[in-house]
């Protein structure tokens, strides 16, 4: 039955679907919706046998949800940004115990500075967790992906984060279809973990382990990941089935053309996760019959991360485009870095565009401007997407943003002055990117001067420095003064002499 | 600080009872120059309690240092409403690192102040009932039982907030909250769940705690420039009305405070030490169903479909507070 429904009531109700035992959560935005949505069905009578459990931290939230999956229980937790962070300790620790938890993650930037809105710095902040990471691009992927995780975490013994952009999903209705209880009952049956607290076999878990057979245990765990690929894919097309219709897939190829193939050459190869890849298609979609071919490969799971069937995918399209909405400060693009290693031995030019943080709008637009850009060998190596040229401030070494020779990453294009975009150090430059120039060593990432009039950010950005509302109050263009800029003497300045 | 008389403010600062004060005993407030510490232009709602206290208490806290104050501020209303980028209310040296560890970046405020010889510069840190409660306790209580020179402060207005009221471990029962709906076998919060932290400050002996709430404004300055004069942990919890998570009229915001204190609910009182040494007494005793009615947080307690059980258990609660603090006992200490 189709529903209008908001993303996260439809995300509680196929969580409810899989008769979870412990609910715990802590709220955060954007997550709270999704759990207090749970907690009126526990309320209520709608989901019964469950207790839910208001915690006081989310590091609490994970612990309790540490214990009550030890215990045998099926257990649902979510959170987002700083709750993710605060619980980092106990993320990693539930993984190594092995334990089959499913948690939401309604992805939201990392402060400071302090930002409710969208991006996916923090649950791939947490990429190295050993929790696997699956990604929705709109809310039926979020509700069938819910499902899915349950079967998977609970097959191979790990915890799974299922990823789904905050606001932009959780707080969106759109049109859906729950599963059936008969459906989900037939799919995912009762949990029966690998290990647990059992009185009638006490055994210990989390012991401690020495050099003899630590690198062993980080070895297994390695390959569990691995094998993980495989028991994804089952319980995606298993899944499918059960509801017969489309549903979440670890990777989906797609083209304007509709064919079913790998890029080719001509093309470009666009990468990227979540809701991004929703605008994306309508992008490339009017771009096709411009002459700007494209390709887009969504990635449905990050962790593990499908490296060969993205090679595959690429193919031998011209270039590759990463859609990145995560950064890692100094280098690049997070997702760019997986996909980089993906495609190492490819010889294919790649371009990291860093888009959306903090929830600034990707817009069709600025997607078209990237891909066209691309198309014509005119797209940097690292590309900050709409960067407001104007609120950047200068530093002494820094070069232009926009460098009047782009395309640094182009074999063959005009070489780039050092420290450009995506200039990187000169083994990276040569091994991604053949015939680019060798950057210069110290790469930093260029900034460009400060217009002045506007408002500008120091270069700290985690601690804004900023006039008082009533010193803006007072400006009488409106105008907001500098960042750090003492328009008059505050109180304080009067008195600490 | 010049003084300057301004004819017409709120009684509060300017006058007790009917009486206008002398110029000497006059609210900080009273002052065409305070120092106006939280100043106008932030987003807080209309009739926000949190926001009067919060200006109240730094602007004592200025007066009373000499304008030598810095502030750690946990993630909460108080810090969103104030600061979004690129404007602040604040006219204080103020940081906000997280939610839960307000306490602790005071604490390492008061370090450096004091390794540079500089202990004549005080540091408040604030946050809301969740981010003290809860999520910040292991931080609070780290900082107040090495007795770190702190002053501490709790806007106390029952649930989260910020994030669409959700429940704390300051909900009182039977509240309803966005994650204790309304709904079910025993609706809005749990009995017999919950915490008041100023008994836990108590427990760690500090040198001052204190309750106050926004009805009694002038007790708060006071209760300020008491924790001020101490030095070491000192620990302020102030009730404060929020008509957004209560479900009261924008203009009741003093007057909910009020009734909370006179229905016996919320106790005010000092302690030193860990042991009270000052209880402000029920001045005209209410029903606790005159503070609860108000409140759409507690209406499904009231009408046909009421609760009256757990009415009962609230009254209870109330009888408790009076017998424990001698609330009903004029200018009695426990
Ligand atoms: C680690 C972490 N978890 C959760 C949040 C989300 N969060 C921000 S403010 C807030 C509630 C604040 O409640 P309270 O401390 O009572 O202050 P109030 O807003 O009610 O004044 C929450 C849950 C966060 N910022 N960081
Ligand atoms: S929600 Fe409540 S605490 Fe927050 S600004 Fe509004 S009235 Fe104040
Ligand atoms: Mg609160």
């Amino acid at each position: 039955m189709l529903e209008l429904l908001e993303g996260s009531k439809a995300v509680a109700r196929a969580v409810a679907l899989t008769r979870p035992d412990v609910v715990c959560a802590y709220p955060i935005s954007p997550q709270t919706h999704i759990v207090e949505a749970l907690s009126v069905m526990v309320r209520d009578g709608h989901l019964k046998d469950c207790d839910y459990i208001n915690v006081e931290s989310e590091f609490a939230a994970m612990s309790v949800s540490i214990g009550a999956s030890a215990a045998g229980g099926r257990v649902y937790t979510a959170t987002a940004s700083q709750g993710l962070l605060y619980m980092a300790e106990a993320i990693y620790n539930a993984s190594g115990l092995k334990l089959p938890i499913v948690m939401t993650v309604a992805n939201r930037a990392l402060g400071a500075p302090i930002n409710i809105w969208n991006d996916q710095s923090d649950s791939l902040s947490q990429r190295d967790s050993g929790w696997l990471q699956l990604f929705a691009v709109d809310n039926q992927e979020a509700i069938d992906l819910h499902v899915i995780a349950y079967k998977i975490a609970e097959q191979i013994s790990l915890p799974v984060m299922v990823c789904m952009d905050g606001f932009v999903l959780t707080h969106a209705s759109d049109v859906v279809e729950l599963p059936t209880q008969e459906q989900v009952d037939a799919f995912l049956p009762p949990l029966a973990p690998l290990e647990k607290l059992s009185l009638k076999n006490p055994r210990s878990m989390g012991m401690m382990a020495g050099p003899d057979v630590f690198t062993e245990t980080k070895y297994l765990a390695h390959q569990a990941m691995i094998q993980a690929h495989t028991v994804i894919a089952r319980a995606a097309a298993d899944f499918a089935a059960a509801v017969g219709r489309e549903s979440w897939r670890p990777v989906r190829v797609w083209g304007p053309d509709l064919e079913d193939r790998p890029a080719r050459q001509g093309e470009i190869a666009v990468i990227g996760m979540g809701s991004v890849m929703g605008t994306t298609q309508a992008a490339a979609a009017r771009l096709w019959e411009q002459g700007v071919k494209t390709r887009l490969i969504t990635l449905g799971s990050y962790r593990p991360f499908p490296a060969r069937t993205v090679r595959e995918a690429i193919g031998t399209a011209d270039r590759v485009v990463v859609l990145d909405r995560a950064l890692m400060l100094g280098v690049g693009g997070v997702l760019s870095a997986d996909v980089r290693r993906s495609m190492a031995r490819l010889g294919i030019p790649m371009h990291s565009v860093v888009a959306g943080l903090g929830g600034r709008s990707i817009t069709e637009r600025s997607l078209a401007k990237t891909l066209r850009q691309a198309k014509v060998g005119e797209l940097g190596e690292l590309e900050f997407m709409d960067l407001k040229q104007d609120l950047v401030t200068m530093s002494d070494a820094a070069v232009p943003v926009r460098a009047p020779a782009r395309g640094a990453a182009r074999p063959g294009a005009a070489a780039a002055p050092a420290g450009a975009p995506g200039a990187e150090g000169p083994d990276d430059a040569a091994a991604s990117a053949p015939g680019a120039p060798a950057a210069a060593a110290d790469d930093a990432m260029p900034t460009k001067p400060a217009q002045t009039g506007g408002p500008a950010l120091t270069a700290s950005a985690g601690s804004l420095g900023t006039a008082t509302a009533d010193e803006k109050a007072t400006s009488a263009d409106g105008a907001a003064p500098a960042a750090g800029d003492r328009a008059a003497p505050t109180a304080s300045d009067r008195r600490e002499g | 600080m010049a003084k300057v008389h301004i004819p017409f403010m709120q009684t509060g600062a300017l006058a007790v009872g009917g009486r206008l004060l002398d110029e000497d005993e006059r609210s900080v407030q009273a002052w065409q120059d305070r120092p106006s510490t939280l100043t106008r232009g932030h987003r807080a709602c209309q009739g926000c309690a949190e926001a009067l206290a919060a200006r109240w208490v730094l602007d004592t806290a200025m007066e009373v240092t000499g304008g030598k104050l810095m502030v750690a501020n946990a993630t909460g209303c108080l810090e969103v409403f104030s600061t979004l980028y690129p404007e602040s209310a604040w006219r204080v040296p103020w940081i906000h690192s997280l939610f839960a560890n307000a306490a602790s970046v005071a604490t390492g405020i008061a370090a450096t102040n004091h390794a540079k010889g500089r202990d004549d510069i005080r540091v408040i840190a604030q946050g809301g009932d969740g981010g003290t409660a809860d999520i910040g306790m292991a931080c609070l209580s780290g900082m107040f039982e090495r007795n770190d020179d702190v002053l501490y402060v709790c806007y106390d207005n029952q649930a989260y907030m910020n994030t669409g009221v959700q429940r704390s471990g300051a909900t009182p029962p039977a509240a309803r909250t966005s994650t204790t709906p309304a709904v079910g076998l025993s609706p809005g919060n749990t009995f017999g769940q919950g915490k008041f932290v100023p008994k836990i400050a108590m427990a760690h002996e500090i040198p001052y705690v204190a309750t106050a709430t926004v009805a009694d404004l002038r007790d708060l300055e006071a209760k300020v420039r008491t924790a001020m004069k101490h030095r070491g942990a000192r620990y302020l919890h102030i009730l404060v009305t929020c008509p957004l998570g209560w479900g009261t009229k924008t203009a009741a915001s003093i007057k909910m405070a009020r009734l909370a204190t006179q229905c016996g609910l919320f106790p005010v009182f000092e302690a030193e030490y860990g042991d009270i040494t000052g209880v402000t007494p029920i001045r005209s005793r209410v029903p606790v169903e005159d503070y609860l009615r108000p409140q759409r947080r507690f209406a499904h307690l009231f009408g046909p479909r009421g609760d009256e059980a757990a009415l009962e258990r609230i009254r209870g609660q109330a009888e408790r507070n009076i017998r424990q603090y001698h609330l009903l006992e004029e200018g009695v200490l426990a």
